[in-house]
């Protein structure tokens, strides 16, 4: 429905630069609750002028929170400034909710119709909590009931990136692979649609977005030898509309006339079948977990693929295409318009699922219009989204695994000192196998121009050869350790500046910030821990401005909303878990370095700071 | 290589015993187990794949339920499944968990899991067709370079199935034929596939686990060869030959120590289920290859 309206938004530069100012000013002294995070300012960042970006598709505020991203253009910025960096200190926990869920809970919640809504992990219970009651009573509760009985088959995580709202309808996945629309005002089933089979390996765990009354959802299990895909189910009816394989011939990609790629490597006919040896492509990956946004003016969504599997890398010679990369597609049918690869025979697991920000933003003395992505392999790109041109890839992490990116060739740079081989000892790989930043999304504002970037500081060690089980089978592996990178903080959260390509300051966090983030027009920045302290910093600076002790480590998307009552809310699903925090959420053996494929070597004090168990909080000022 | 949430799990770590004994440095003392060990009395809780031959599956053909079967018989209890298919997340979920408290089959030392003293070790073994008499012993065979072979795959990047490291440090690339290990799970024993592509002619030869190749092999409707890889272990250290053992849960002394008594006690028993299933022996005990 909202794609349908096709309009566009561009919020004017001159008013942003004025209201910035009006809101600098008037900013009080806040209060330094604590010390626990400092910034690390690097520039007068504070008093300067926002780079000037206007966002894509951008829709005035309407107080509503309808997908994890907010908007198409994935800004994670509300426009709601009730609660402001002057404030903020004095915000309150309203109300709360036990999902009664263990796992890891890395939802958004949605806020649509005087009701949010809230998808909890497996076993995918979707609440509908009643806004305009006090404490928000649970309205109805709809249980999918995922397949129990084939136990262990979908092995491993179970999260859930959340639900999404459009035209009267909730939309959600599950860990079995089906695709769930509900009415939202009663619960009511309205359409199930099965899109993978849980036997095969695959599962659901992304969040799906709604463009033009398609439900878009893509796969997860690489490693399994799944082949990924991205599919469009019609939203009224829940039948299948189009499926794009990530490997394969050109028809099954949806490749067609209309495929432009920039790059040359990226041209050529059938190359999701030529770049692998023989038929390795059938069983080799590329899956969609992560996000997708869309630009309305161009009628293009943009989503990446994950990493080739379950091949090891020598036995994969080629580029992989189409795994580690981004596609451009039209919503309506499919067809593939650009693809560019960032890890071409991805070597490090370097999945590019992460989100793609749409922005304007000012290069070279001309507007561009851009997407911003801060990149698992550890380089945020801007690239040209009408081309797929990368305009910049400047590191925002540590690395040690490239060299950097070759802007004239688009060629990832690899290191082959950090190749890692069976047998052979490979010491500091930067980023580890997680990235720079997985998942977790990042939010950009345009009043201070800035990317928010939740992200992790980890290397890994391959020493050498680890033996494992399975299936009645024993085989190999690195011996895959992880641990801190330069600074010994183990997460940081950053203010990056896309249009000088540069960092504008960095709070250095203990654990890996797995949590997403959300700007706001109030000038504040709301994300959160593994050990569960919930923060607020000022957008400008990454001053810390308020924070809260949840029950359990924060994984989550926060949100702002304005509820029935005309106030702003803040609110965040707490429940530790996820690949990062295994160690808790699965009860892992913090003696045993190699566990979750060596994660939990460097979460091994994760249980004592914090322990398992969903709970929502919404904050307000009093 | 890891797709995190479905990628995150956990890589059971485990010692090639008979390879690596004092490889692996910092045992941490048994006392320090993470649950309280606590069996139910007259039951033998046991945590098994319902769908995966010869091993075991739901209607207790496979030589784990046998040998489950053995065990409570010598305990005088009665044997209680946990079904669950031995994939990424089986021990935290089955064991770990408390859901039962022996796992049949698991490499010796296992890391996760207190193990008993081992009780058969097999090796991976080349399986071809009887008729194409390719009589292929070692990964240096140049008929390798030219055979379509069939070999499974598991995990990605660094991790993966023996073999198929052995391949790809060979250069044998071009002309393998990638199964997952995992398989299609709605199908009776996934991992057989590979074995059928052998006997339907779809590869020549097949690199394969040896219980799994043994047991299918001899069911196979055209006679499939079957000979152990060399060399046992590859350069630089890649081992193709493993010790099995059984796993309680760590802490659980008292039931290792009677599952090695069971096993001193029935040695010619479990020697004749694991012959029945045609499982190949790298072990003086038994033998058979």
């Amino acid at each position: 429905m909202y794609g349908t309206r096709g309009w566009y938004y561009s919020i004017n530069l001159a008013v942003l630069c004025v209201a910035s100012a009006f809101f600098f000013s008037c900013q009080t002294n806040p209060r330094e609750p604590s010390q626990n995070a400092q910034a690390v300012t690097s520039g007068n960042r504070v008093q300067s002028a926002p780079t000037g970006a206007n966002v894509t598709s951008a829709e005035p505020e309407d107080g509503r929170w309808i997908m994890p991203a907010k908007n198409f253009a994935s800004t994670r910025y509300s426009g709601l400034q009730d609660i402001n960096a002057g404030n903020v200190s004095s915000l309150k926990l309203a109300w709360s909710f036990s999902t009664g869920v263990m796992r890891g809970h890395e939802a958004a919640p949605i806020v649509a119709d005087n009701t949010m809504f809230i998808v909890t992990p497996y076993p995918n219970i979707l609440y509908a909590l009643d806004l305009t009651q006090p404490g928000a009573p649970v309205k109805w509760k709809y249980e999918p009931n995922p397949s129990a009985s084939a136990q262990g088959v979908a092995c491993c995580d179970v999260v859930n990136r959340g639900a999404v709202y459009a035209d009267g309808k909730v939309f959600f996945n599950t860990l079995d692979n089906h695709t769930i629309a509900v009415d939202a005002a009663s619960g009511k089933l309205l359409w199930n649609t099965q899109v993978g089979d849980i036997n095969k390996g695959e599962s659901l765990t992304m969040a799906p977005l709604v463009v033009k009354g398609k439900v878009l959802v893509g796969n997860s299990g690489g490693e399994f030898g799944v082949r990924g895909w991205l599919t469009a189910l019609d939203a009224n009816s829940g039948q299948i509309a189009w499926r794009a394989f990530h490997t394969g011939p050109d028809a099954d990609v949806l490749i067609g006339a209309n495929f432009h790629p920039y790059y040359s490597q990226d041209r050529g006919k059938d190359l999701g079948v030529a770049s692998w040896p023989a038929d390795a492509w059938r069983i080799g990956g590329g899956t969609t977990w992560g996000w997708i946004s869309y630009d309305a003016e161009q009628n293009l969504i943009f989503y990446g693929t994950g990493n080739p599997g379950p091949w090891n890398a020598d036995q994969r010679p080629g580029d992989n295409k189409w795994t580690a990369g981004i596609f451009a597609r039209n919503p309506d049918t499919g067809e593939a318009h650009w693809f560019y690869q960032f890890s071409p025979h991805d070597l490090h697991d370097y999945d590019a699922v992460n989100e793609q920000i749409l922005v304007d933003l000012p290069i070279g003395g001309q507007t561009r219009k851009v997407l911003i992505r801060p990149e698992r392999n550890g380089y945020v790109y801007v690239m040209d989204r009408q081309t797929g041109q990368v305009l910049s890839a400047n590191p925002f992490a540590y690395i040690t695994s490239t060299r950097g990116v070759d802007l004239n060739s688009g060629l990832l740079l690899y290191n082959d000192e950090k190749k890692t081989e069976v047998g052979r000892v490979v010491r500091e790989i930067c980023p580890a196998a997680p990235g720079a930043k997985d998942w977790q999304p990042s939010a950009f504002s345009p009043k201070t121009g800035l990317v928010y970037i939740p992200h992790q500081n980890l290397c890994m060690d391959a020493e050498g050869l680890e033996a494992n089980y399975i299936a009645g089978t024993p085989y190999v592996g690195a011996n895959v350790r992880m641990y801190a990178g330069p600074g010994g903080n183990r997460g940081e959260f950053l203010a990056w500046d896309p249009v000088k390509g540069e960092k504008v300051w960095a709070l250095p966090e203990k654990f890996p910030v797995w949590s997403g983030t959300v700007a706001t027009a109030g000038d504040v920045v709301f994300y959160g821990t593994m050990d569960g302290w919930f923060k607020a910093v000022n957008a400008w600076s990454g001053q810390l401005l308020w924070q809260f002790k949840c029950g359990s480590g924060i994984i989550g998307q926060p949100i702002s909303y304005r509820g029935p009552d005309g106030k702003q809310y803040i609110a965040i699903l707490s429940g530790v878990g996820g690949w990062s925090g295994a160690i808790v959420a699965g009860g892992l053996d913090p003696r045993d370095p190699t566990g979750a494929l060596g994660f939990a070597g460097a979460m091994s004090d994760l249980p004592d700071a914090t322990t398992k168990g969903g709970t929502l909080y919404v904050f307000a000022l009093p | 290589m890891f797709s995190p949430f479905l990628k995150a799990t956990v890589v059971w770590s485990l010692i090639v015993c008979s390879l690596s004994c004092g490889v692996k440095k910092d045992r941490l003392p048994l006392a320090a187990a993470s649950l309280p060990v606590s069996r139910p009395t007259g039951v033998l809780r046991v945590c098994a794949d319902p769908n995966n031959l010869p091993f075991s599956n739901n209607r207790l053909e496979g030589f784990e339920n046998k040998l489950a079967d053995l065990i409570a018989n010598e305990l005088g209890e009665r044997v209680e499944y946990t079904w669950w298919a031995q994939r990424r997340g089986f021990f935290r979920n089955t064991l770990k968990a408390g859901a039962c408290d022996v796992v049949i089959g698991v490499p010796a030392a296992f890391e996760l899991a207190l193990t008993t003293s081992p009780y058969y070790r097999s090796s991976y073994v080349f399986v071809s067709r009887k008729s194409s008499r390719l009589h292929l012993a070692s990964f240096d065979d140049p008929q390798l370079r030219k055979l379509k072979i069939g070999v499974q795959l598991v995990g990605d990047d660094a991790a993966n199935t023996p073999p198929a490291h052995a391949l790809s440090a060979r250069n044998i690339i071009t002309n393998v034929k990638g199964f997952t290990l995992y398989g299609d799970y709605s199908e009776p024993n996934p991992p057989a596939r590979i074995v059928e592509a052998v006997e339907q002619g779809t590869v020549d030869v097949a690199i394969v686990w040896g219980p799994l190749a043994g047991y299918f092999a001899k069911h196979s409707r055209v006679p499939l060869e079957i000979v152990p890889v060399s060399p046992e272990v590859d350069q630089p250290f890649l081992p193709f030959v493993y010790d099995i053992s059984f796993g309680v849960r760590r802490g659980d002394q008292d039931l290792k120590d009677r599952l090695e008594q069971i096993l001193e006690k029935r040695r010619g028993d479990i020697d004749r289920i694991l012959a029945d299933y045609g499982v190949p022996r790298k072990d003086t005990k038994g033998g058979a290859i």
